[in-house]
């Protein structure tokens, strides 16, 4: 062996996840259907329910511009991790590109790392659109309630994240696309994201308090000023549903790969 | 240092009820190119995957390189070509060989990696609007990008056309006088017959023979009759005889047979009006058929 010069037996990570993260990054512009629409659906709503009486105020600090902002925001974010990274990990299931890749010296992880890396980054994308319309038409708020808001919808979206990647490892892609709404899009609701709870009929208020978008919801309207909810335990909520989630989205993995692997 | 490049011992795989693979013992040493034989079924894929380590034996054991086959180090040095399974359709030809070059400690250079499937015209073009010849390639250009010392084709020549076909053979041999390991599956048998300087045929999960393709044609039927008879032709009308194996398709009738004279004469003797009449050395393909044919009729599975 000593004649051996030291070749390398094993590709190293930072490589993999950078390739494997720029396949991803040209998927989403080779595909910019679901980006666009990601990107321009919350901008679209908030000019409906949030331009057009911008400057009245729900609470003595906070105006309606600030709170369906912070509604959407919390949409837009949430939106493109449960729907993309649902839908494309189903998606490449279907076409067995996980197949080869398991062939191929690429460790799991750094795939699904990769991918989740994207789906953030494409997430958190989504936001600038929309806190851009959002400033130029009107919404007044200290620079830190923009910067607190931001982190508040990333830090209360970890459990879509989770949902995401349940429906991704767990829906036959055939079905994920129609799960993703029916889970997602009555959630989102009974969350108050489109319409205030008040509007609510009682049974939906009551329900609303364990679902997971109605603490993403209360984290966003807490850092724009109007609170309901404490922080604390809002993110207590958030914790304890991307916990859940995370661990249902690994056992789905997990079967997943039992079923072809094994 | 010379450990084989594959090992299955006693490798068994069941799929629930289904016996995949009934304990198989195989070694395929480096730089051979071994050709896995068998029809639908038999366990040809379920064998590529304990190999690959993308199924687990139910029992046995499955070494590649002398590692688990599961190991980084191992699959690192094997480039494989799989049935059924993709790559992203909205990436480019030389995107999708740059990803799969990452994976690998030391790989191929971009350019060589596609002029080894011939793909150097097709480097911008997107994997979707590939036709199925293309992708051939284009999975074999991610087989070998990784500079692998063995590679595993599953069934590599599926539709691909008469032209590129042989460009994409010549291809595979060239590699494989580098010293390369090739391990190929294929239903194009004459493939087998020029690629591979051993051949395994699996059959009903069980390895039936493992020779070199000349001696396997010469384990079986050497020569193939064929003729057209008057319609109406009974298989009692051929009884007895010296035949391994009988096919009437309509007038058509084709048969194996270690004594074609002796066939010929008796033909004749009975007076068939036929026609048409050719006799030819059987090809691996008869010889396969021939083979898995045999273990059919008596259940006995010693060759």
């Amino acid at each position: 062996m000593s004649m051996a010069i030291a070749r390398r037996e094993v590709a190293p990570v930072p490589r993999m996840l950078g390739a494997q993260l720029w396949s991803v990054v040209l998927g989403y512009i080779r595909n910019p259907m679901f980006t666009l629409f990601s990107m321009v659906l919350p901008v679209m709503f908030f000019c409906f329910f949030g331009l057009t009486n911008i400057h009245q105020h729900i609470s003595s600090s906070v105006t309606v511009g600030a709170y369906i902002l912070a509604s959407m925001s919390a949409y837009a974010m949430s939106n493109v991790l449960v729907y993309n990274i649902g839908i494309n990990q189903a998606t490449q299931r279907a076409r067995k590109l996980d197949v080869l890749q398991r062939a191929t010296p690429l460790p799991g992880g750094v795939a699904l790392l990769a991918s989740v890396i994207g789906g953030m980054a494409l997430a958190i994308l989504a936001l600038l659109p929309l806190m851009v319309v959002g400033a130029i038409g009107g919404v007044e708020m200290p620079v830190t309630h923009w910067l607190d808001l931001a982190a508040a919808v990333i830090v209360g979206s970890l459990p879509m994240l989770g949902l995401g990647m349940l429906i991704g490892y767990g829906a036959s892609p055939n079905v994920a696309p129609a799960l993703a709404s029916l889970i997602y899009l009555p959630m989102a609701f009974a969350s108050g994201l489109f319409v205030p709870l008040t509007e609510m009929p009682s049974v939906i208020r009551d329900v609303a308090h364990y679902l997971p978008l109605y603490h993403l919801g209360q984290l966003s309207w807490n850092a724009v000023g109007y609170a309901q909810e404490p922080v604390w335990q809002a993110l207590a909520w958030t914790a304890g549903w991307t916990l859940v989630l995370f661990l249902a989205a690994a056992r789905a993995y997990r079967l997943d790969q039992q079923r072809k692997f094994s | 240092m010379n450990e084989n490049a594959v090992e299955l011992r006693e490798a068994r795989k069941h799929y629930g009820a289904v016996e995949a693979l009934r304990g198989v013992d195989l070694a395929i040493g480096r730089g051979e190119s071994v050709a896995i034989l068998g029809p639908n079924g038999a366990g040809k894929t379920t064998a590529i995957s304990l190999m690959l380590g993308l199924r687990r034996p139910t029992s046995g054991q499955a070494r590649l390189f002398g590692m688990d086959p599961g190991d980084r180090r191992a699959r690192s040095r094997c480039g494989v070509m799989l049935q059924e399974s993709g790559v992203s359709d909205v990436l480019q030809v030389r995107e999708t060989v740059d990803l799969f070059r990452a994976y690998y400690p030391n790989p191929l250079s971009l350019d060589r990696a596609l002029r080894m499937a011939g793909l150097e015209e097709q480097a911008k073009v997107k994997v979707g609007k590939l036709s199925g010849g293309q992708r051939q390639r284009l999975y074999y250009s991610l087989a070998v990008c990784g500079d692998p010392d063995a590679v595993f084709l599953d069934e590599p020549t599926v539709g691909m056309d008469v032209e590129s076909r042989r460009a994409f053979l010549d291809g595979i041999e060239e590699f494989g006088r580098q010293g390369r390991t090739i391990v190929l599956t294929t239903h194009y048998l004459r493939e087998a017959d020029e690629l591979a300087d051993r051949i395994v045929v699996i059959d009903k999960g069980l390895v039936i023979a493992d020779d070199t393709p000349g001696r396997i044609k010469s384990r079986v039927a050497g020569k193939k009759v064929t003729f057209t008879v008057m319609p109406g032709l009974q298989e009692a009308d051929l009884a007895g005889l010296p035949y391994t194996q009988l096919q009437i398709d309509g007038e058509r009738v084709r048969l194996l047979s270690n004594e074609p004279e002796a066939v010929m004469s008796a033909l004749f003797r009975r007076d068939l009006a036929i026609c048409d009449l050719e006799v030819v050395g059987a090809d691996l393909e008869d010889a396969f058929i021939g083979l898995t044919h045999h273990t059919q009729k008596e259940e006995v599975l010693t060759v």
